[in-house]
């Protein structure tokens, strides 16, 4: 903050400030190092798809059968997106409107109670979700319309875990407004409805944004739930009560005796999640620019 | 004045409505662990061994290797996030190449399968490094993936602290250190909460990705080297993989609760006595 | 100037406790001996549980039990990552460069659920129901209800032995839900009255004596139970392996010979499989 060629006024920087500059850069750049180590890793592995099999086919063959020339990832590609996109339009209101709740209208007890409740479901491992589901909502989806294994429990069941992402950052996305904003609404008469909606929803869409954000890329990327709930069968979804298999799932289920080529595919399976993450931030952000300095 | 029909009052509504389904879901899933597991808890269970590939006996050293994993893993992601969010909030002002590729890297990692971070902690941590199936493996791993949670929750923390206050503080001569400290670090308390809060449950909810990098073995572990295995592998493994293991799986997805209450409660009172928060925002 | 003497000395009292802690705790162990075993994650109990005994039995040596996998055991067998590979099937031709000792049996049945008035398949009508050609248990003489055809993953050994015996390839085979475990397997059964699946017998077994709506097809006339595996006339049966890349020497050799010994022979029974002398 301080310009140090051309003031007169020129103070030398303390000592700790030098200290603080270099010690906050080593450490982004430790935390850079490593996710290069990871993107790179996984570019190089991915790597032989791209000449051996090329892009186009990963898109456009009809089935997904590694071990018979078969890659086509779309109807994969498909159930994840369907799912994970499912996931957080199905959490996301209800998530904001939790948060909402907790921030403006119950009192500061029930809402640390409240959070504590939400902070225990975010730590709740993906194998109980996958459980429970399997267990309970499985069957129930079956008695309606089998297999019971489906896109619907896949959706259901990743929702109920990205919730608590996105209920919490929303929370502290409307906590983080400035009071004045909020004051000002009430001194021009507006309701506290009104103030959330006009007022405070709008100033935290930046954070709200986020959080959402983070919750995709939870859904996109989880194994196990999708494992245990959606059915593993390599198809383009005709209605939610079809069996899919996400790319994540495709990953954990054919790793363990993959090789060559198949290996490499599956490494571009990761390589589109990723891919879907990349897209969506650069979109929010298109949308929610200015938001963030707001 | 006239009644007419008003969204904003009809909105008012739904706000409890989703906190209620919020509650139920909850509810559901939370009361479903605790009428199978309850009957199998106790203070045995907590400190024993187990047995008979974990059908009996307790669940200590699976215990003490997810505390120690959340240790590394925590280690690691908040120093290293608290300084990238604070180069991204302030660079999002500035726009220099270096933050724009750091945001960027961070969106991408948020967005890789657990299942990869596996397989990559698995070549890199465990062959390349050469710790093998270990702790320090299995927490390095979960530090690369609660990171990129840690930084955007956090970042949004910084962002929100309002432009005056840390030039008020330049105004007043404070060092760079001391801003960081006094002013920054407890506005974005809050977010620094619940950043941890995210991650520790990140962490803990983990499990494909410890499979291939802490492992399985259920003994007690006498070194960061030693495999361990996490609390989530555990309840895998007794609930899909050993007949007979679902009621130890259920009192072991009970004590994990246990555990969440108990360390987020504390990482709620470290953040608040840490960051003395008497910021009054205005 | 009160606040930053606290966050100093908070500071201080936990960089200093959590050095000491991990220095205490951290403390690196000597190398000790050790034996890894990775694969198969129907063997890893199985092989963890041996593996304490034999801990208990050697003071100073310790059995680390991975899983990844059957293929994963004869890679890191192979390679040299793992002394021992844990390997739920017989090895293929182009493994037979590596040795392999079995320390257990396990038969492989059909599952129904235990409200379908189905009570028998011939082979015929599985491969029937597997590939699609028959849709609607009432084909078969039970209730109006669509098959739910219950697969396992592909890489399998299960898969890989079913396939084997009906002389189907996985391409052929239309299923409506492919699973990855044997429980997952069975609580997909529970779940839904109009499935069809195959698992484990041990595994079927003991879940069914848990009172689990599940029940087990007899395969070509023999029914199945582990008692029929014991005496060889279940025709639908895998061995659990130990492989090794060389000839056992030392520690390996002593393990291996452990696991196969009559000492062991209850642990393999509480793991709901048939141990190998008994078969003789």
């Amino acid at each position: 903050m301080t310009s140090s060629k051309s003031s007169t006024l020129y103070l030398s920087p303390p000592r700790s400030d030098l200290c603080l500059a270099l010690g906050l850069r080593a450490l982004a750049a430790l935390g850079m190092a490593l996710l290069l180590a990871i993107v790179v890793s996984l570019l190089l592995e991915a790597g032989n798809v791209f000449g051996e099999i090329g892009v186009l086919r990963l898109l456009t063959d009809t089935r997904w059968n590694p071990t018979e020339q078969g890659f086509g990832l779309a109807p994969m590609a498909v159930a994840s997106i369907a799912s994970s996109a499912g996931a957080v339009m199905l959490a996301g209101p209800i998530g904001v409107g939790a948060a909402v709740y907790c921030r403006f209208y119950c009192g500061p007890r029930q809402s640390q109670w409240f959070r504590q409740m939400l902070g225990m479901f975010a730590g709740i491992p993906s194998v109980v979700f996958g459980f429970w589901g399997l267990t309970t909502l499985v069957p129930l989806i079956a008695n309606a319309n089998p297999p019971g294994a489906s896109l619907l429990a896949g959706t259901l069941v990743l929702s109920m875990m990205v919730l608590p992402t996105i209920a919490l950052t929303s929370y502290a996305a409307l906590e983080a407004l400035p009071l004045n904003h909020l004051l000002a609404g009430h001194a021009l008469g507006m309701r506290r409805g009104t103030i959330v909606i006009q007022i405070a929803l709008v100033a935290a869409r930046g954070g709200i944004a986020a959080g959402m954000l983070l919750a995709l890329g939870r859904a996109l990327g989880e194994t196990m739930a999708m494992l245990m709930v959606s059915g593993n069968i390599v198809q383009v979804p005709t209605s939610v009560f079809d069996a899919v298999r996400s790319l994540a799932a495709n990953i954990e289920l054919e790793m363990a005796y993959a090789t060559g080529t198949h290996r490499s595919a599956l490494y571009a399976c990761g390589m589109v999640l990723i891919a879907v993450v990349g897209l969506s931030t650069l979109l929010s952000h298109r949308l929610t620019e200015g938001a963030r300095n707001a | 004045m006239l009644r007419r029909f008003n969204i904003y009052r009809v909105s008012e509504l739904l706000y409890p409505l989703a906190a209620l389904t919020f509650v139920i879901v909850f509810a559901l899933l939370i009361g479903d662990l605790f009428s199978h597991g309850w009957a199998y808890l106790s203070w045995d269970f907590l400190t024993q061994e187990p047995s008979r590939s974990g059908r009996a006996g307790g669940i200590l050293p699976v215990l003490v290797s997810t505390l120690m994993l959340l240790m590394v893993a925590m280690m690691v992601a908040v120093p290293v996030g608290l300084a990238a969010a604070l180069l991204l909030s302030e660079a999002s002002r500035k726009r220099t190449v270096l933050a724009r590729s750091l945001g960027i890297s961070i969106d991408i990692l948020a967005g890789v399968p657990s299942i990869v971070y596996g397989l990559f902690g698995n070549a890199f941590f465990s062959v390349y490094l050469g710790l093998g199936f270990s702790i320090l493996s299995g927490g390095l791993t979960l530090g690369c993936m609660v990171l990129p949670i840690f930084v955007r929750t956090v970042e949004s923390g910084f962002l929100a602290v309002q432009d005056d206050w840390p030039q008020g503080a330049a105004a007043l001569g404070l060092s760079k250190w001391s801003t960081l400290v006094h002013i920054l670090l407890p506005a974005a308390a809050p977010a620094i909460a619940v950043g941890l809060v995210l991650g520790i449950g990140r962490a803990l909810a983990e499990t494909a990705a410890l499979i291939y990098t802490s492992g399985y073995v259920d003994r007690m572990p006498s070194s960061w080297l030693d495999s361990g295995r996490a609390l989530s592998v555990h309840i895998y493994d007794l609930s899909m993989n050993v007949p007979g293991g679902e009621p130890h799986a259920y009192a072991s997805a009970l004590v994990l609760i246990l555990l969440l209450l108990a360390i987020n409660g504390g990482a709620a009172w470290l953040t608040e006595h840490l960051l003395h928060q008497r910021i009054q925002r205005s | 100037m009160f606040y930053a003497n606290n966050v100093t000395r908070y500071g201080r009292t936990l960089g200093v406790s959590g050095v000491l802690f991990l220095v205490l705790v951290g403390w690196v162990q000597a190398g000790d001996k050790k034996l890894v075993l990775t694969g198969s994650s129907t063997v890893a109990p199985l092989a963890a549980e041996i593996g304490k005994r034999f801990e208990k039995l050697n003071p100073g040596v310790q059995i680390d039990v991975q899983s990844g996998g059957s293929s994963r055991g004869v890679n890191d067998a192979r390679v040299g990552l793992a002394d021992i590979g844990l390997v739920s099937r017989d090895l293929k031709r182009e493994e037979h460069d590596l040795k392999s000792y079995s320390i257990a049996y396990d038969g492989i049945c059909i599952i129904l659920h235990r409200s379908n008035p189905v009570q028998a398949l011939t082979k015929e009508q599985i491969v029937g129901i597997y590939t699609g050609r028959l849709t609607n248990w009432k084909e078969l003489g039970g209730m109006d209800r669509k098959i739910t055809v219950v697969n396992k993953a592909e890489g399998r050994s299960t898969l890989e032995l079913f396939l084997h015996y009906f002389g189907l390839s996985n391409s052929q085979i239309k299923a409506h839900v492919i699973v990855g475990d044997n429980e997952q397997d069975i609580k997909t059964v529970v779940g839904n009255p109009g499935a069809i699946a195959y698992v484990s017998i041990g595994t079927a077994e003991y879940d069914q004596g848990q009172n689990l709506p599940i029940k087990l097809l007899p395969m070509d006339g023999v029914a199945a139970s582990s008692a029929n595996v014991k005496n060889r006339s279940f025709p639908l049966m895998r061995v659990l392996n130990l492989v090794t890349k060389a000839q056992p020497v030392g520690m390996t050799k002593q393990f291996i010979e452990f696991a196969r010994s009559e000492t062991v022979y209850d642990l393999v029974k509480e793991q709901y499989f048939v141990p190998i002398a008994a078969t003789k």
